[in-house]
C-alpha cells in the first residue's frame, strides 16, 4: 500500500480528489489554507479557485454542485460567518453532485481574532457534520462526507480544527473516482428558493436529518472502543486522542464521526453499558448538551475548561487521573518573541509616518500582516474586529467623534486582498455617507499572512494561470472619491507618506491613500533584492537611536552603536537610513 | 510508548522542514509518527515550536510540559522558553545562536546570554552544537537547520536507513551538497 505522510489539510485535498470533486472555491485563512493549495496540485482534474471571500466561494461551490459536480469549499472558522448566509439555505435546495463546506476552526487562538465553535452551524443550518481526528480520517472523511451528502440531498460540514490541519501522519492512498459527477437537471422547485418552494423545501430538509440521524447508528464514521467500564467518553476530533492519552484502557470510549444529526440511540446505548459519562470536547457543551438533552446525566463543562485547546494533561487534570508534572525550573527568563514587521516590509514605512501623527487621528485596522502595526513601538490603530471593518467602521467611529466635537480624523486600514473580500462595499458606504474618513489599502500585492496567496489584484489565478488584474485605484475612483483626495504612495519613502497623511488629515470627505510596493518576502522581490542590504558605519554612528524608531527586526546596537545583526534579511529597504542625520548608513549591493 | 521530540526556533530558520525530513525517515523505518506545527503568524519573527511523537501507536500530535525526550533549540533562548516541556532526565541540543526579539532591539527586556550554562547546570544533558556557525562555514548559513537534523539523527541513534540520501531529496537540488556536508557535520559532533 502506498502511505504518505500528510497534514490534515493535504488528507482533505487528496480526499476530494479520491472522491471525484471538479470544483474547489476558498478564501485563504489560516488554518485551512493549504486545502485548496494542495488542491491546485490536482488541477488537471479539480477546476480550483481563490474567490475574492467565502460567501463567494460557497456559492461557487453551491452552482457546481447543482450543475452536478462534486463540489468543496474551505473557511477558517471566522469565514463561515461570511459564508454563512447562503450555506443556510444550500441546506434547504439540497445537492445534486456531493457539496462539502469545511471549517478550519483555531481553539486557541494562534490566528484568529476568536474561537468560535463552528460545530453550532450543523443544527443551525441544518447540515450533516463530521469531524476527523487525524490525517487518515481526514482523507476518508472528506470521501464520506461526498457520499453522505448525495445520499441524504444535505449539504456536509467538515469540521477541523488547528491541531487536526496542521498535524502530520501517515495516510494511506487510494485511487480517484473518475464517474462521480451527475447530469445537470433544470429543477425550479427544488432549486428556486421563493417561499412557496423554500416551505416545501423545508419539509424534505427536516426529513432527510432524520434519516441522516438513522444511518448514523450504524455508521463507521461512529466508534465504541471498550475498555474499562467504570467510564465512559464520549468525545469527537482531536479530542478523541487527548482522551485515548489521559484515560488509556481505563474507560471505554464512543468517539463520535457524525456529530450531527448526534444518534441518539448510538449514545443510550453506550451509556447504559457505563457505570459513569465523561463528555470531552475543546470549545462549548456542543455533544455534552445533546447527551443531556436525552435526559443522561455527565460530566463534562463543568470541569473541562470551554477556552483554549485541550491536551492529555489538561483532560487528566480534568477529571483527577492526570499523573503529577515534573519539569525544570531555572530562574532565568527567556525575553518575549512577539512576531513583528518583517526587515523591509513596507508596512514599516506607513505605520511610522501615522505613528508621527498620533495626536490628530484615530484608526481602525483590519485582518492580515498589517495588523502587525498595532504592537509598539507603533501602536497603530485602536481596533480590529474582522476583515472589511477596517473600511467601514471608520463610517460610525467618525460619526459618534463628530457629535462629541472631536475633530481628530478617523484613519481607517486594511490591505489589498482584504479590500477585495469586503472593503470594496465599505468603501462606497463611505462615500454614500459622506464619511469624514481616510481609507488606506496597503498594497502589497500578495494576500501575505495566510503564505502568498494571489488575488483579484496580482492577475495570476491560483491554478497558475494569467488572469485580468482588477485595478484596485480604478474600483476607488468608480465608487465616486474625488481624484484630487486619492495618493498613491510608496511607502518606503518617508517624505511622499507624511506629505498624502498630511494631506489627508487636512482634508474632508472621504480621501484615500494607496500605498503601493509589494511584500518584501515575496519569490521576486527577494530576487531583486539579492545580496543587497544596508551598511553602518561605526565611525559615523553617534548612537542617537534615531534609526530604532522604526523598529526594523534586522538592525541592533552594541556598546551603544547600531549595527545590521542580520544582513541575511536587511534588503537594503533604506527606511533606517532616512532616519540617520549623520549619514551613517548606507546601501550596499544594489 | 512514545519518544517525544520538540524543535523551538524562529520564523525562517527551518524548523518545520527539518521534522518533515525527520517525520519521514521515521515512517521508512517503520514507526508510527504524528507531527504538530502551528504556523501562522508565528512566520512573522516569532517562536515556531513543531512537535513530533514517534513509536508503535501514537494518539495526540502535539506535547504536554514535562513530557519532550529530546529538545532541539535553533537558537538560544528558545531553548530556555522550551524549558518546561523536558521531560525530567531529558536531554537538550542547542545551537548557541542568539537572535534578538523585538523587545531585545528596542532595550525593554535584556537577553540572557548565559542561558546556555543556565541550561547544562539545570539539566545537565545539554549538548551545543554550533550548527549556524557550521553551516556558514560550509557556504551557508540557511543550513543550520539539518546540521542540527544531523545531530538529532546520532542522538537518537536511528540508524537503518541513508538519511544523506533523504536530505538530499528533500532540499533544492542546488543546496544539496551543502546540507549533506551540514548533516554529516552535525552528526559526527553528537555521535562522538
Amino acid at each position: 500500500m502506498n502511505n504518505e505522510i500528510m497534514s490534515g489539510d493535504e488528507a482533505v485535498a487528496r480526499g476530494a480528489w479520491e472522491a471525484g470533486v471538479t470544483v474547489a472555491a476558498a478564501y485563504p485563512g489560516t488554518p485551512s489554507t493549504e486545502i485548496l493549495e494542495n488542491i491546485s496540485a490536482y488541477k488537471e482534474d479539480i477546476y480550483c479557485q481563490w474567490a475574492n471571500n467565502e460567501k463567494v466561494a460557497s456559492e461557487i461551490a453551491i452552482g457546481a454542485s447543482i450543475g452536478g459536480a462534486r463540489a468543496l469549499s474551505a473557511f477558517k472558522h471566522v469565514g463561515m460567518n461570511v459564508a454563512a448566509d447562503p450555506i443556510f439555505t444550500a441546506a434547504y435546495t439540497g445537492v445534486n453532485g456531493g457539496l462539502v463546506f469545511v471549517s478550519a476552526d483555531d481553539p486557541g487562538c494562534h490566528s484568529s481574532q476568536n474561537e468560535q465553535d463552528n460545530r453550532h452551524y450543523a443544527p443551525h443550518a441544518k447540515l450533516i457534520c463530521i469531524e476527523p481526528s487525524d490525517s487518515q480520517e481526514c482523507k476518508d472523511f472528506t470521501i464520506a462526507a461526498f457520499e453522505l451528502s448525495e445520499k441524504f440531498d444535505v449539504p456536509v460540514l467538515l469540521r477541523m480544527t488547528t491541531r487536526v490541519c496542521h498535524s502530520k501522519s501517515i495516510v494511506s492512498l487510494g485511487e480517484r473516482n473518475v464517474s462521480a459527477s451527475k447530469r445537470y437537471e433544470s429543477r425550479p422547485s427544488k432549486y428556486v428558493m421563493v417561499p412557496a418552494n423554500a416551505v416545501a423545501r423545508h419539509v424534505v430538509l427536516e426529513e432527510n436529518l432524520k434519516s441522516a440521524e438513522e444511518y448514523a447508528y450504524g455508521s463507521p464514521l461512529n466508534k465504541v472502543e471498550w475498555g474499562d467500564r467504570s467510564v465512559g467518553v464520549i468525545t469527537s476530533g482531536i479530542s478523541y486522542q487527548h482522551s485515548r492519552e489521559a484515560f488509556g484502557d481505563k474507560a471505554s470510549y464512543l468517539k463520535l464521526g457524525i456529530t450531527y444529526p448526534v444518534s441518539s440511540k448510538l449514545v443510550r446505548e453506550f451509556c447504559a453499558q457505563v457505570d459513569k459519562v465523561y463528555i470531552v470536547e475543546e470549545g462549548d457543551p456542543y455533544l455534552e448538551n445533546s447527551v443531556r438533552a436525552l435526559g443522561i446525566d455527565c460530566l463534562g463543562k463543568e470541569v473541562v475548561t470551554l477556552q483554549g485547546e485541550l491536551n492529555s494533561q489538561i483532560v487528566g487534570k480534568a477529571f483527577g487521573t492526570g499523573r503529577k508534572i515534573e519539569k525544570y525550573e531555572v530562574d532565568a527568563k527567556a525575553p518575549a518573541r512577539p512576531p513583528v514587521l518583517c526587515a523591509g516590509c513596507p508596512h514599516r514605512g506607513f505605520y511610522f509616518t501615522l505613528s508621527k501623527h498620533k495626536g490628530e487621528l484615530v484608526a481602525a485596522g483590519d485582518i492580515g500582516c498589517y495588523s502587525l502595526g498595532a504592537s509598539s513601538p507603533f501602536n497603530g490603530f485602536d481596533t480590529l474586529v474582522c476583515m472589511g471593518g477596517g473600511f467601514s467602521m471608520p463610517i460610525g467611529l467618525s460619526k459618534a467623534l463628530e457629535k462629541q466635537g472631536d475633530r481628530r480624523k478617523v484613519f481607517g486600514i486594511l490591505g489589498d486582498s482584504t479590500f477585495f473580500h469586503s472593503g470594496i462595499t465599505s468603501l462606497i458606504d463611505a462615500v454614500h455617507s459622506k464619511a469624514n474618513v481616510c481609507l488606506c489599502l496597503l498594497d502589497n500585492s500578495i494576500t501575505a499572512m495566510t503564505g502568498h496567496q494571489q488575488n483579484s489584484g496580482t492577475g495570476i489565478s491560483l491554478m497558475g494561470y494569467e488572469v485580468p488584474r482588477i485595478d484596485a485605484l480604478k474600483l476607488v475612483l468608480a465608487s465616486g472619491v474625488e481624484e484630487s483626495k486619492v495618493r498613491i504612495v510608496d511607502p518606503l519613502d518617508l517624505q511622499a507618506m507624511d506629505k498624502a497623511i498630511t494631506d489627508a488629515i487636512a482634508s474632508t470627505g472621504v480621501f484615500v491613500i494607496i500605498t503601493r510596493r509589494p511584500c518584501a518576502l515575496l519569490k521576486e522581490v527577494i530576487r531583486a533584492n539579492a545580496g543587497a542590504h544596508c551598511v553602518i558605519a561605526p565611525d559615523k554612528c553617534v548612537g542617537c537611536k534615531a534609526c530604532a524608531k522604526v523598529a526594523c527586526p534586522a538592525l541592533a546596537f552594541e556598546n551603544g552603536k547600531a549595527y545590521i545583526a542580520d544582513p541575511a534579511s536587511c534588503n537594503a529597504c533604506g527606511l533606517c537610513a532616512q532616519m540617520c542625520k549623520f549619514s551613517a548608513i548606507s546601501k550596499v549591493g544594489k | 510508548m512514545t519518544t517525544n521530540i520538540l524543535l523551538t526556533g524562529v520564523g525562517g530558520q527551518g524548523t518545520i522542514l527539518t521534522t518533515k525530513i525527520l517525520s519521514e525517515g521515521l515512517v521508512k523505518l517503520g514507526f508510527d509518527v504524528k507531527m504538530s506545527e502551528i504556523h501562522g503568524m508565528s512566520q512573522r519573527g516569532g517562536t515556531v515550536n513543531t512537535q513530533l511523537k514517534f513509536g508503535s501507536k501514537v494518539y495526540a500530535p502535539n506535547i504536554g510540559e514535562g513530557e519532550a525526550d529530546l529538545i532541539v533549540a535553533f537558537e538560544k533562548v528558545e531553548a530556555l522558553r522550551a524549558l518546561p516541556y523536558l521531560k525530567k532526565g531529558g536531554r537538550i541540543i542547542m545551537d548557541d545562536r542568539e537572535i534578538y526579539s523585538m523587545p531585545v532591539l528596542t532595550g525593554q527586556q535584556e537577553y540572557p546570554h548565559d542561558a546556555d550554562e543556565v541550561l547544562k547546570k539545570a539539566v545537565g544533558n545539554v549538548t551545543v552544537i554550533p550548527a549556524s556557525r557550521i553551516a556558514a562555514e560550509l557556504g551557508s548559513i540557511r543550513s543550520q537547520n539539518i546540521c542540527l537534523l544531523g545531530a538529532l539523527v546520532a542522538a537518537l541513534d536511528l540508524g537503518g536507513i541513508d538519511w544523506e540520501k533523504l536530505v538530499e531529496s528533500s532540499v533544492p537540488p542546488k543546496t544539496a551538497e551543502v546540507n549533506v556536508k551540514a548533516f554529516r557535520a552535525g552528526y559526527e559532533l553528537v555521535r562522538k
